[in-house]
């Protein structure tokens, strides 16, 4: 299967990744490849399987509803871009 | 605009429209701590002091359920007489937003917790029944904040990772009024499982409205427009008149109606396109592979069946039956579990020899306008349940009338008095003496024979002329029956 | 005594218990060797002066009952550790600090191990060769121009190059076992739900489990024994009886039946894989088990399904760098045009790929035909495996399908570097353990791996498999330290 460059800029879009005209033809190209290598999959009939999700043989577990983390906003913010002690600031959204 | 009262119609020269109405439902759930992390969920807590690694997002941080949540959310299902699914899996909604740390939202898409359900609506012109079609847990995102600084926007996280219930109504409603009514029915029903506080201020209850109209008796749904994250009645209301109308107004003009995200300008009063949203619909929902699917037995569910308390509906039967309410009464009461508890406590400190009647009218007369004036929720009444039931006895037995009871109630909102008390203190037990009422009678009669005599020729309306001149005479205090009888007899 | 950065982490660690070794002196001894290495390009983060401060203050009251007493370790730089960058071999968490540590390194520094720094990756750990890591290629000791195999590309050069007693890797697809069987190591990748992901940097949250790398099954072994714990903290971390692994070891496999699964004799696979998959089955022969012909009949599909699911995970877990919280932000007009320029910027070629891969195959009309669909061949892949465990313990298979390839010889071919990992990720898929030995070596003397794959939870199982073929292999690596002048 080939994936054109609509395909490409849609996708770029969705995983909010920019590229550019070179970047999207190169892409184009590396994914068709990949594609054609995973349409194999098509050779296959699935249609009364089951699908997997987890391998974990096991149930999911629950915690008991207790407040354990403390205020860490220190923490929290310290590894952000900007600076502001009290904050995450991103640039203006206009909603 | 609508001819009948239960209706709600749009009319244009030719056409006449109906609204179809469906909501979606975001209840905070009562919890202690987040759904997949231990911060906690307090209201109004400085800006991110509630954030911990995993509600922030940081590398290799990884979600573990609070079984609390998981346990609200199945009682809330049961308190929506819906189907609880013994199996649902979390997904995650992958979005980019500057409040939503992790990319995406975990929140169950294609196996909910709890399945298809009703809630019943009592109308002015009857019951209603509305289905659920499902219900699901899901993680609330942080707060942008766009109006502190000029240039950026602030992100607050504390509010990321509390758990929510969706809860999705089929498109079942069809005027603002029923939008009203299902909304206050679906929050007394939380708040008397414990499930959400539903308090709309702090944005513990809010809706996505979405709106689509049709021409009356069309059987097809038109294009339908969603309306996000209103957070009042009183919005949601004047949200669906503006968006019905927009509505009606393009399908007149011959143009297209767009499916779309809006927003309600709550200044301007109106709906408009929310452009943030609109390259972000394809969610890529799958099954998030940090999770597992939860699995619930069914010992589990009827464990907590076992907790379920009596809800509004069936305590409704139960006041209409027991007390011999009538449904009105008994709709107003049971509204809030707290006024329920409230008359309930009242009914029982009233002890045996109980008027029933005499008591809701004062719980919804008297007591509730206090309320309104202060503001107040009934749990915050001035007057306690036991000095009310004891105001109510004291004019069930005679020992005060009706009128001087109002007197006593002003009296006691300040400091919750005991209205006995009040009664001795101020020398306002009634007059019952009948040998004392027949004196002040007789003085009565005497300073006013021509009257008298009119009466005694046929003049009836006279009557109600000496009953007030022996009230008056007394001081308000006088037992009006027994000078009822005593004036037939002495007239 | 040998020199101390040529002996095992047994014999170091019975040295250090002794008192003839000091941890001191283990740690500045790897420390020395490090700085000679720079040339390998194994470090990303060097966390050498607090190294040795702990070593001193292991020196000072050293608990000597504990499984890692002062002993120095370098880990994959996937791991978060605590006041120490970790980069995950990105731009995009150049100067990302952890305030918290992984559970797995935790599980080390409570045995008593200490931090000598961190190993260069993948980028994201996204690749067969490290040739995607934003800190550049590592170098395999194994000789000047190689890959040393990926994405625990750094852990196993530090490993063979001797800049580290033992270390830890990932594995989603075969980056524990590939880079073992390129630089003649021994790498264990866990039963799913084994070790804690809880503060391992995501890639495939179904697919991702840390693992152990050492010079020997013993050591191999120990090391697990030491980070494999339930842990709350993880979801699919999963709650069962662990054994001593180093404890229970034992060379008896006799009576053990081990499976040869016909699909892996794959096209193009070189002569000498061929034969030392032989040599292998002798092995295990000679030491008593049985061999039985198995058959995985959806091998083949293997690498297809492991394509969609592992980028499309990827793509959601990657998410989280937007920009905002942590890490590298470019500057941007608006809240969009930040993240596209930050992803942008902030994501490598291969990176890039694989969300872009897993962003197509979740989105809306794809689904189906691709996520749902790998999702079912994976249960298909995982029946195979539940079939064949009906006959046999365990399986034996090559490790890879070739020898080290030269830095930049797949470079530019996304598939052929993909292939790299057929013998490995059909285990991912289907959550089992496996561990990779070194078993021999090709014309050019670069070492090739067997693998040994068990039954879900039986760790113990083809560690006692491996250290009795180990026995019989007698493998030696050629190293000449040609990169220290």
């Amino acid at each position: 299967m080939s994936i054109d460059l609509k395909t490409i800029k849609h996708i770029s879009k969705l995983s909010r990744i920019s590229v550019d005209e070179q970047k999207a033809e190169k892409l184009a190209e590396d994914l068709s490849s990949i594609f054609e290598f995973i349409e194999k999959l098509n050779q296959l009939n699935t249609d009364k399987v089951e699908p997997l999700t987890s391998v974990a043989e096991t149930s999911l577990k629950f915690r008991s509803d207790e407040v354990k983390s403390k205020n860490i906003r220190e923490q929290i913010i310290k590894n952000s871009p900007e600076d502001n002690k009290d904050f995450f600031v991103v640039p203006k959204v206009v909603e | 605009m609508s001819k009948n009262k239960s209706e709600y119609l749009i009319e244009r020269t030719n056409n006449i429209y109906e609204v179809v109405i469906g909501l979606e439902v975001h209840a905070q759930v009562t919890s202690n701590s987040k759904l997949f992390s231990s911060s906690s969920t307090k209201f109004g807590a400085e800006p991110n002091t509630q954030v911990s690694l995993v509600d922030a997002a940081f590398p290799g941080m990884l979600p573990v359920i609070n079984e609390f949540c998981v346990k609200q959310a199945i009682k809330t299902g049961i308190g929506l007489r819906a189907k609880i699914n013994k199996r649902s899996v979390f997904d995650r909604k992958n979005y980019f937003y500057a409040d939503l740390p992790q990319g995406y939202q975990i929140s169950q898409f294609k196996y909910p917790i709890v399945g298809e359900g009703t809630v019943i609506l009592d109308m002015p012109d009857g019951q209603k029944e509305i289905g659920i079609e499902r219900l699901h847990l899901e993680q609330d995102a942080g707060k942008s904040i766009h109006d502190m600084d000029p240039q950026n926007t602030l992100v607050d996280l504390n509010r990321s990772g509390v758990a929510l219930m969706e809860i999705v109504s089929k498109p079942d409603l069809r005027t603002p009024e029923e939008v009203s009514t299902y909304i206050k029915k679906l929050r007394s029903i939380m708040r008397y499982l414990g499930t959400c506080d539903g308090n709309m201020q702090e944005g513990s209850l809010r809706a996505d409205v979405n709106v689509s109209v049709r021409l009356k008796d069309s059987k097809e749904l038109g294009t339908r427009c969603e309306i996000k994250n209103v957070n009042s009645i009183k919005f949601m209301q004047m949200a669906i008149d503006y968006e019905a109308n927009r509505q009606v107004d393009l399908i007149e003009d011959g143009k297209i109606i767009d499916q779309e995200t809006r927003l309600f300008d709550t200044k301007k009063n109106e709906t408009r396109s929310m452009r943030s949203k609109e390259d972000a619909h394809d969610y890529r929902y799958f099954p998030d592979p940090d999770l597992l699917p939860l699995e619930v037995s069914d010992e589990f569910i009827n464990e907590l069946k076992s907790t379920i308390p009596e809800l509004p509906d069936d305590k409704k039967k139960r006041f209409i039956e027991e007390f011999k309410l009538s449904a009105y009464e008994a709709t107003i009461l049971v509204s809030d579990i707290e006024i329920s508890k409230y008359f309930e406590e009242v009914i029982s400190k009233m002890g045996k020899n109980q008027d029933i009647k005499l008591a809701v009218n004062w719980i919804t007369g008297e007591l509730f306008a206090v309320l309104n004036n202060k503001n107040l929720e009934i749990t915050e009444s001035p007057i306690s349940a036991e000095n009310l039931a004891k105001l109510v006895n004291l004019i069930k037995n005679g020992t005060i009338s009706g009128k001087i009871a109002k007197t006593i109630f002003e009296l006691m909102i300040d400091g919750d008095r005991d209205p006995q008390k009040i009664v001795e203190e101020k020398g306002l037990k009634q007059e019952s003496d009948p040998k004392a009422l027949e004196a002040l009678i007789d003085k009565i009669i005497n300073d006013n024979r021509e009257k008298a005599i009119e009466y005694k020729q046929g003049k009836e309306k006279l009557f109600g002329f000496f009953v007030g001149q022996a009230m008056k005479a007394s001081g308000g205090k006088a037992n009006p029956q027994l000078i009822n009888e005593i004036l037939k007899k002495k007239l | 005594m040998s020199e101390i950065t040529n002996q095992s982490l047994t014999s170091l660690a019975q040295n250090i218990k002794d008192k003839k070794l000091s941890s001191e002196e283990v740690t500045k001894a790897f420390i020395e060797r490090s700085e000679k290495s720079k040339e390998l390009n194994t470090y990303i983060s060097e966390d050498f002066s607090n190294a040795i401060d702990k070593a001193k203050k292991f020196d000072q009251n050293p608990n000597l009952n504990l499984k890692l007493p002062g002993i120095p370790i370098a880990v994959k730089d996937l791991f978060c550790t605590q006041n120490v960058r970790t980069t995950a071999g990105s731009k995009i968490l150049e100067n990302f600090i952890p305030t918290y540590e992984s559970t797995v390194t935790q599980n080390i520094w409570d045995e008593g191990a200490i931090l000598l720094g961190k190993l260069n990756c993948d980028e994201f750990a996204m690749g067969s060769s490290n040739e995607t890591s934003f800190y550049g290629n590592v170098q395999n000791p194994i000789d000047k121009g190689l890959v040393p195999g990926g994405s625990s590309g750094g852990s196993a050069a530090a490993l063979s190059g001797k800049l580290t007693p033992i270390t830890i890797g990932t594995d989603t697809g075969g980056s524990i076992r590939q880079p073992a069987s390129f630089t003649g190591t021994v790498g264990l990748k866990p039963t799913y739900g084994s070790c804690s992901r809880y503060g391992i940097v995501a890639f495939a949250s179904s697919l991702d489990q840390a693992g152990p790398m050492a010079q020997n099954v013993k050591d191999c072994a120990l090391l697990q024994e030491v980070i494999s714990t339930y842990d709350k903290k993880d979801s699919t971390s999963i709650d069962f009886k662990r054994n001593e692994y180093s404890k229970e070891l034992t060379k008896d496999i006799k009576g053990k039946k081990i499976g040869i699964p016909k699909e892996y004799r794959v096209d193009g696979m070189p002569k000498e894989i061929e034969e030392l998959w032989q040599k292998g089955i002798q092995y295990v022969k000679d030491c008593g088990a049985e061999i039985i012909d198995i058959s995985l009949p959806n091998t083949s599909y293997a690498l297809p399904t492991y394509y969609i699911v592992a980028p499309a995970e990827a793509s959601s877990n990657l998410a989280r760098y937007d920009g905002v919280k942590y890490g590298f932000r470019a500057k941007g007009e608006n809240l969009i045009d930040m993240y596209e320029k930050t992803r942008s910027e902030g994501f490598g070629a291969e990176v890039q790929r694989r969300i872009m891969i897993g962003t197509y195959v979740l989105s809306s009309g794809y689904y189906d035909a691709y996520y749902l669909k790998a999702q079912k061949v994976r249960k298909l892949i995982k029946n195979d495996f539940d079939e064949a465990y009906k006959k046999v313990d365990a399986i034996l298979t090559p490790s890879t399908p070739s020898s080290a390839f030269k830095i930049g010889e797949k470079k530019d071919d996304p598939v052929s570097m993909y292939l790299n990992d057929i013998f490995t990720v059909p285990v991912n898929l289907a959550g089992l353990p496996a561990i990779s030995i070194p078993a021999g070596h090709d014309a050019s003397g670069y070492p090739l791996g067997l693998q040994i794959i068990g039954k879900a939870f039986k760790e113990q199982e083809i560690l006692n498999i491996a250290y009795a073929m180990e026995d019989k292999i007698n493998f030696k690596n050629n190293i000449t330290d040609w990169w220290i002048k």
